[in-house]
């Protein structure tokens, strides 16, 4: 890649083409758009944005929090089950203390749990992948334990109707995701917390040697993460009405794969929640596209995962090679 | 006197742990320590246990397969789907050919193309479940004559007394073992994933050696299928999932490091068998099944974190 390498010359022409390789996603989510805008008459409609905001927002609040903990240089594979039992609590304790406590609880039990997390990585050192993929298996355990084997149900349904405020096409939920992925993106670029979040992501030892309290931050993001899950979870038991002890399984997955599709770095200390929005968007478009096609499940599973791969190869020839 | 005993509890604080645990389910449960028991507990173990030998492999190079649950699942579909079509043999070489070429090509794209292991083997975790569909339909499939062929010998056959699944698991671990103690290939495992870059200063081709490692997770992944197939007599197109997890829960907790260059065999198959037990205990105990999860995570974190002190000499990090 010769060209790439002059890119940094600055030319206006030449630094929008640098902006764009950097942030392939969305010329991968422009182009997906024009695809199905094409193939499908009911895509491109207000309505049917609207929906897709919607779907792609419970993915999307999880991959906030993930995005927070991918820069810091770790992962977390426990969401999944932090937002089943949440979900559950919110619902399963209404009947105990009314709604507002019940939800307040369920979001405490997110932050605790991501609190647990943290404080287990950074007291211990261990890879963060095994410390939450412990936290996958038994807080799921921690779930059934709670609702038994069946899905438990609101007592009221009037708590079904609390996300349903629209502006425009544009669903609570939807809102409530922008509005979190903006304010993190500010954390981010703004805070202390959020450029030593980078500083530890990109060279740990580095970041511990220059005075940067590494345990600190890491526990703070897991908590982000959790308690963030949380709230997915929370919206998701309102949309419902109910909680089942199997919501979100693999979702973590899904959550890694939007993450990693809008070019955040699994390895930490690169990434943005511009990025991370860009590849929500991009599988929720996938997802919904498809659908409209009549497309079977198996060519959305297999498209994801070609997709994902293909992000991996763009970004290794476009950016490695290159320049950063 | 005290120094040894402290020495002792760091070094095998967890065997002794797990021997506690089977002391205390033996006298409140009476069959457990029975010979029948424990061969129904190395039965259930036999097939995670085979896809653990593969991924211990690639685990050692410090790399990682998530896609063997997908992989499983569709490798039992195949097995049993081209047993009823072509009869049991070209079933079984389909199948092993099947999973050897999935695992290849993630050996070429974590190998040589260099992608993260992660990410990759997620995107084929997804990939390989939409083939599942793609292959069956969505239907599930059975075994057209399940008690007249010799297929369920795999699953369900004994010979001298012990299941055949566990004599291809224990026979499979000591391969496995050998390989990887005593060849040049299972060196380069270990000097890969110790420091890759000293390994290639080294002469050693690392993109060769994770690709191989990739191929070995692809064929016990189809043993697995096989023995899958033959306990089953059928296939879902969900029997596989998690299993991933499940896997990596056994390697890690036998304490194979996730970084690389430290492990063996012997540990996954003593990490996997304890999660056997762990599991069958419980629920001899009385428990319900899910209570066998949260001990699973408490004793992942404390099986890991113990390792882990011990190496470094001091508990927290």
């Amino acid at each position: 890649m010769s060209h790439a390498t002059d890119i940094r010359a600055g030319s206006p022409l030449q630094s929008v083409l640098g902006w764009l390789l950097r942030n392939h996603i969305w010329v991968f989510l422009a182009l997906t758009i024009i695809v199905f805008s094409w193939a499908s008459p009911y895509f491109l409609t207000v309505n049917n944005i609207g929906n897709i905001l919607t779907q792609g927002a419970f993915i999307g609040i999880l991959a906030i929090g993930m995005t927070m903990v991918m820069i810091n240089g770790e992962i977390d594979l426990s969401v999944g089950a932090v937002l089943a039992l949440a979900s559950a609590l919110a619902i399963g304790l209404q009947d105990h203390m009314g709604v507002w406590p019940a939800v307040f609880l369920g979001l405490m039990s997110g932050a605790a749990l991501g609190f647990l997390n943290g404080t287990l990585v950074a007291l211990s050192g261990m890879h963060s992948f095994i410390v939450t993929l412990g936290g996958l298996i038994g807080i799921r355990g921690l779930v059934f334990v709670y609702s038994g084997e069946n899905a438990l149900m609101v007592p009221d349904f009037s708590y079904t109707e609390i996300p349903e405020v629209y502006l425009g096409p544009i669903s609570l939920t939807a809102m409530i995701f922008f509005a979190l992925a903006l304010f993190f993106q500010w954390v981010l670029s703004s805070t202390r917390h959020g450029r030593e979040t980078y500083a530890v992501g990109d060279n740990i030892e580095a970041a511990h040697d220059a005075g940067i309290n590494v345990k600190r931050h890491k526990i703070i993001n897991f908590t982000i993460c959790s308690t963030l899950a949380a709230v997915c979870g929370i919206l998701l038991s309102m949309r419902l009405g109910t909680a089942e002890p199997n919501a979100g399984r693999i979702w973590e997955l899904w959550t890694i794969i939007a993450v990693v599709l809008g070019g955040t770095r699994l390895q930490g200390g690169f990434g943005s929640m511009w990025m991370t929005i860009g590849g929500v968007l991009t599988l929720a478009v996938l997802r919904n596209g498809l659908r409209l096609l009549n497309t079977p499940n198996y060519v959305e599973l297999m498209v994801m995962g070609a997709v994902l791969v293909l992000a991996l190869v763009l970004d290794k020839v476009l950016n490695h090679k290159g320049y950063t | 006197m005290g120094q040894t005993i402290n020495g002792l509890l760091r070094r095998h604080g967890l065997a002794l742990a797990f021997l506690v645990f089977l002391g205390v389910v033996a006298l409140n449960a009476d069959a457990f320590l029975s010979p029948g028991n424990i061969l129904d507990v190395l039965r259930q173990v036999s097939i995670t246990g085979m896809m653990a030998l593969g991924v211990t492999f690639v685990v050692l190079t410090g790399r990682l397969d998530l896609s063997i649950g997908s992989l499983l699942t569709l490798l039992t579909v195949i097995v049993v789907d081209q047993h009823n079509i072509a009869g049991p043999f070209p079933a079984i070489v389909m199948t092993l050919l099947a999973g050897l070429a999935v695992g290849a090509f993630n050996g070429v794209l974590v190998g040589f193309v260099g992608l993260n292991a992660l990410i990759v083997t997620l995107a084929m975790l997804s990939f390989l479940q939409g083939l599942v569909l793609l292959y069956s339909g969505g239907s599930n499939v059975n075994v057209a004559n399940a008690q007249e062929t010799w297929f369920a010998v795999f699953g369900r056959g004994d010979f001298l007394g012990l299941p055949v699944p566990v004599i291809l698991f224990l026979v499979g671990a000591v391969i496995a073992g050998v390989v990887l103690q005593f060849t040049t290939f299972g060196r380069r495992v270990y000097g890969v994933g110790g420091n890759e870059t000293a390994s290639v200063f080294s002469g050693i081709d690392a993109r060769w050696t994770v690709f191989w490692t990739y191929v070995v997770s692809g064929f016990t992944t189809g043993v697995a299928a096989v023995i899958m197939g033959s306990r089953v007599m059928g296939a879902q197109n969900t029997i596989g999932q998690g299993y991933e997890l499940t896997v990596l829960a056994g390697v890690i907790l036998g304490g194979t490091s996730l970084l690389g260059g430290s492990g063996s065999i012997w540990r996954t198959v003593i990490g996997i068998s304890m999660l056997g037990f762990i599991q069958n205990g419980l629920l001899l105990l009385g428990f319900p099944y899910y209570v066998q999860w949260l001990v699973t995570w408490a004793v992942i974190i404390i099986a890991v974190w113990i390792d882990l002190g011990a190496k470094r000499g001091r508990i927290f990090a």
